[in-house]
């Protein structure tokens, strides 16, 4: 056990990251916020401990003081105004002791103004998106952990169930503000270390903003019921230097360019194929399933569906538009068109699928266009 | 298992009916079935009601130790995430609807016209008729689980558009058996209302009526303002469902944040439904074992008043992270935060009672001296759960399952345990065994903070509620939850064995069972006859 915590010290120390979590209790954060709401947190903690002190030591020297095995005999007062009014006052002013600090730092947190970054963080059933505003940077982060790892037939990992394919990241010391939505159901974006859950909701969009003071990496969890994959939700937000930040922003505009430029070369099979498998297992198979078998009667297998087979029209429209009423979401403005003829080549010649039709970038950003 | 009722002398009555030549009086009732079918006598009706619940207590509370069980360590070994959604569900609305709300129902039933010497409720027709609602609305929730596409898996608190767009095709089975439990509700708390202001004993005022039935009678016009709300709300999901309608769905122009609105303002006093019958027994048993009057008679009654205003002003703390502008959320704050301070003025009066008095520990006094504790640290939770900021760390984590636990566990279902050890003797005409009841009590206190106590330390580390499968810094809490969870759903068949014994037989009790008892039920014989008060007694005013 002692070796663990060590261990866990360590590593932490490793990564750069100050989060000063013991496992029992709210973490103090990183973020100023943080630290004020763990203050406040323990501040009524406090009071609360206090107060039950003086209730409960009053029972139980009544229960043991009075008891009817030891000959007590009952008094009979009852009612006493100033006790009475005198416990209603008390509490009053504690509260308002308490709601001055709580105001204020509830104020701090809906100020949003003067944010240098602006991100969107959109959620969808089981993923979040991020798309940092104005510089043509975005990408959907999911759940990394593989499914073996969670039907126990691979050891878990350290950072089981809280771990993604691309973490979102944010420079510190600058104040980035959240733009959330969300595609389908609510949920819940929520990072302990950064003290900011923020419900996502489709139809509407909520601000909320966060300033670091420590590089490090900080794992939350989706905390709004979404569905069957609700616990497979986690964020990773990696928190780095400020040109750090830069030159990966630079790097993720510049490759975001060169993938645009692909929609209007003509790809080869292959390269779509392989393409698509991974942008399949990252984003469709939560529903569809790893090997394309489904989960009927909300989610409908791919392999051998006649449909899909015998139309690639009506395949490609449900990848792009979705279909209206059921889970499947559009991916029209999610996916890149390169993505989209990838991941639709590759279920269209996948596990026995052997249509060998092939659908080009340039086609599917066509059909986007209209 | 029933009460066994008192030999049936179906005559004796009647022959004072036949003497003043009318044939109003009571023939002899249908055997079998029919009898539990067509009674229209409170006692019955009530002893069906605590029937009922028991049961549902133990529906509800399998499919709360499945969820353990998948719990208990991390990876998902039993069930599919989809079936787990179902069962949180599934538990959430058995317990809340089925098991807790007819629990108190049915100790209403039995007791109020008892503590106000009425011979049975206003309406005693409608009184049948609103509890045979509830077997069909139940059986009709529960079997959504055999159809295709499975149960409700929403949660019981349904938020749209999860529950709408996103539902199983069994969801309008689900609609439609929450509008029959809530026309049931609706139909018992018109009966008890009736009951109280028209029927109580000649001289007794309002102002002298047993707090359990003071906490009824305000909790039955909490029922009657929101029922109809929740029924709108789950109406709006039928029609955005089956109609085409958009109430709840962005892309149709509707508002999902509505639905929150719309369901917690039914959902706020809904909570303060399952809990203001509590403090009516709780505030009967306690000055019954301390053998002193209640401190405060009065200001019990307005601060049950005062909290069932307030639970109409509160509803969006449960909204606090769904993006409320900043004068929301503060007005939302500090009307929470003033929830704090009828309850404290409820918890002082019962610990001032008990200051010296003369204190005896029988199983109702157990539960209800637990009840004082362990509600009260449930109700601390809450108010650190007020304060809007910190709540952006608590919402939606284990700290709340941890709090609402408490004071529905220890809180509610310890008081109707309470009551119930209390009032056997008048329902059976044997105590309770006692060896047994207190084994039953500390099993349950040691199983319940086993369960729920780790909980809180769940949430603040970071684990969010209603995920089937948890990180691995979670594990300690979530196996101790685990262990607590089967040793507390164990220990309640000592309960169920408690009561069957109790019906059968046992220590026979007089009318006044408990030394300290003041209220009316204890001057009528235990058992208590099939019917009781024919003739109005005379109520003397007691020590209020």
């Amino acid at each position: 056990m002692r070796s663990r915590w060590w261990l866990m010290a360590v590593s932490l120390a490793a990564s750069g990251s100050q989060a000063q979590t013991n496992g029992w209790n709210m973490p103090v954060g990183v973020t100023d916020v943080s630290s004020d709401i763990y203050g406040l947190h323990m501040t009524i903690f406090w009071i609360c401990v206090v107060i039950g002190l003086v209730v409960f030591g009053a029972m139980f020297y009544s229960l043991f003081r009075y008891r009817h095995s030891k000959g007590a005999k009952a008094a009979h007062f009852h009612e006493h105004t100033s006790v009475e009014v005198l416990w209603t006052a008390i509490p009053i002013l504690i509260l308002v002791g308490m709601a001055v600090p709580a105001t204020a730092t509830l104020k701090n947190m809906y100020d949003s103004s003067d944010a240098e970054l602006d991100v969107m963080i959109t959620g969808q059933q089981w993923r979040w998106r991020y798309e940092y505003l104005g510089e043509d940077v975005a990408f959907t982060s999911n759940m990394s952990t593989p499914r073996t790892q969670i039907s126990g037939e691979e050891t878990r990992g350290e950072h089981y169930l809280l771990e993604v394919d691309e973490p979102l990241v944010l420079p510190i010391n600058r104040k980035v503000r959240f733009l959330m939505t969300s595609d389908d159901v609510i949920h819940s974006w929520w990072v302990p270390d950064l003290a900011v859950k923020q419900d996502t909701i489709p139809g509407f969009i909520n601000e909320n903003w966060v300033k670091i003071n420590e590089p490090g990496i900080y794992r939350g969890q989706c905390a709004e019921l979404c569905g069957i994959d609700h616990g497979f939700m986690p964020v990773v937000v990696r928190a780095v230097e400020e040109e750090e930040f830069d030159s990966w922003l630079a790097e993720r505009k510049e490759a975001a360019e060169q993938e645009a430029m692909g929609v209007d070369r003509e790809w080869a099979m292959d390269e779509l194929v392989e393409r698509g498998e991974s942008v399949y297992q990252s984003i469709c198979s939560s529903c569809h399933q790893a090997e394309g078998q489904g989960s009927p009667p909300a989610f409908p297998a791919l392999a051998n569906n006649e449909q899909l087979i015998n139309d690639v029209d009506w395949h490609l429209d449900k990848v792009v538009n979705g279909v209206s009423g059921a889970a499947m979401p559009a991916f029209r403005s999610t996916l890149n068109p390169v993505e989209i003829a990838a991941v639709v080549t590759y279920t269209r010649n996948a596990w026995g699928n052997d249509t060998g039709d092939v659908v080009q970038p340039s086609a599917v950003a066509e059909l986007i266009a209209q | 298992m029933a009460p066994k009722l008192p030999p049936q002398p179906p005559l004796q009555h009647n022959t004072t009916a036949v003497a003043d030549g009318q044939s109003h009086g009571h023939a002899a009732p249908p055997k079998g079935i029919l009898r539990w079918l067509l009674t229209t006598n409170h006692k019955e009706i009530g002893s069906l009601y605590l029937i009922f619940s028991l049961t549902m207590f133990f529906i509800g509370g399998i499919f709360a130790l499945v969820v353990r069980a998948e719990l208990f360590q991390p990876g998902l070994q039993l069930v599919e995430p989809e079936f787990f959604n179902q069962m949180t569900t599934m538990h959430g609305l058995i317990m809340v609807f089925a098991a807790v709300m007819p629990a108190f129902t049915g100790l209403a039933n039995w007791m109020i016209p008892l503590q106000i010497g009425a011979p049975d409720m206003a309406l005693p027709r409608l009184n049948n008729f609103s509890f045979w609602l509830l077997p069909v609305s139940f059986t009709l929730l529960l079997s959504t689980l055999l159809m295709p596409g499975g149960g409700p898996n929403f949660g019981w608190t349904f938020y749209a558009p999860l529950s709408t767009n996103f539902a199983p095709p069994s969801t309008t089975f689900f609609i439609l058996a929450l509008h029959i439990a809530g026309i049931s509700s609706i139909l018992g708390a018109i009966n008890i209302i009736a009951t109280i202001l028209n029927m109580r004993a000649p001289g007794m005022r309002l102002m002298d009526m047993p707090l359990f039935v003071w906490t009824w009678l305000i909790t039955a016009f909490l029922l009657i303002a929101v029922m109809p709300v929740l029924a709108g709300v789950i109406t709006m999901m039928l029609m955005d469902i089956n109609f085409g309608t958009s109430f709840f769905d962005a892309a149709g122009g509707g508002d999902p944040v509505l639905f929150q609105h719309l369901f917690w303002f039914f959902g706020h006093p809904e909570v303060y439904i399952m809990i203001l019958p509590a403090f009516g027994i709780v505030s009967a048993i306690i000055p019954t074992f301390a053998r002193k009057p209640l401190f405060g008679y009065a200001s019990m009654v307005y601060a049950t008043a005062a909290i069932a205003l307030l639970s109409f002003l509160v509803w969006a703390h449960h909204m606090f992270i769904v993006g409320l502008p900043l004068v929301a959320e503060l007005f939302f704050m500090y009307s929470t935060m003033l929830i704090a301070v009828p309850t404290g003025v409820k918890v002082f009066n019962w610990v001032t009672t008990l200051f010296r008095g003369s204190i005896s520990f029988e199983s109702p006094m157990l539960f209800a001296l637990a009840f004082v504790v362990l509600f009260t640290i449930g109700g601390f939770s809450g108010l650190m759960l007020a304060i809007a900021p910190a709540d952006f760390q608590y919402h939606d984590t284990y700290f709340v399952v941890a709090h609402f636990h408490y004071v529905l566990v220890p809180g509610a279902i310890f008081a109707i345990m309470a009551g119930v050890y209390y009032w056997l003797p008048k329902w059976t005409g044997h105590y309770p065994n006692e060896k047994l009841a207190q084994w039953h009590f500390w099993f349950s206190i040691i199983g319940v903070n086993l369960t729920f106590f780790p909980m809180h330390f769940a949430g603040l580390a970071g684990m969010p509620r209603r995920i089937p499968d948890y990180a691995l810094q979670f594990a300690d809490f979530n196996l101790l939850s685990s262990i607590g969870a089967f040793f507390f759903g164990a220990s309640q068949l000592l309960f169920v064995l408690g009561v069957i014994l109790c019906v059968r037989g046992g220590k026979k009790a007089p009318a006044k069972a408990w030394e300290g008892a003041e209220d009316l039920e204890w001057t009528v014989p235990s058992p208590a006859p099939l019917h009781t008060f024919e003739t109005p007694p005379v109520f003397h005013r007691t020590s209020h």
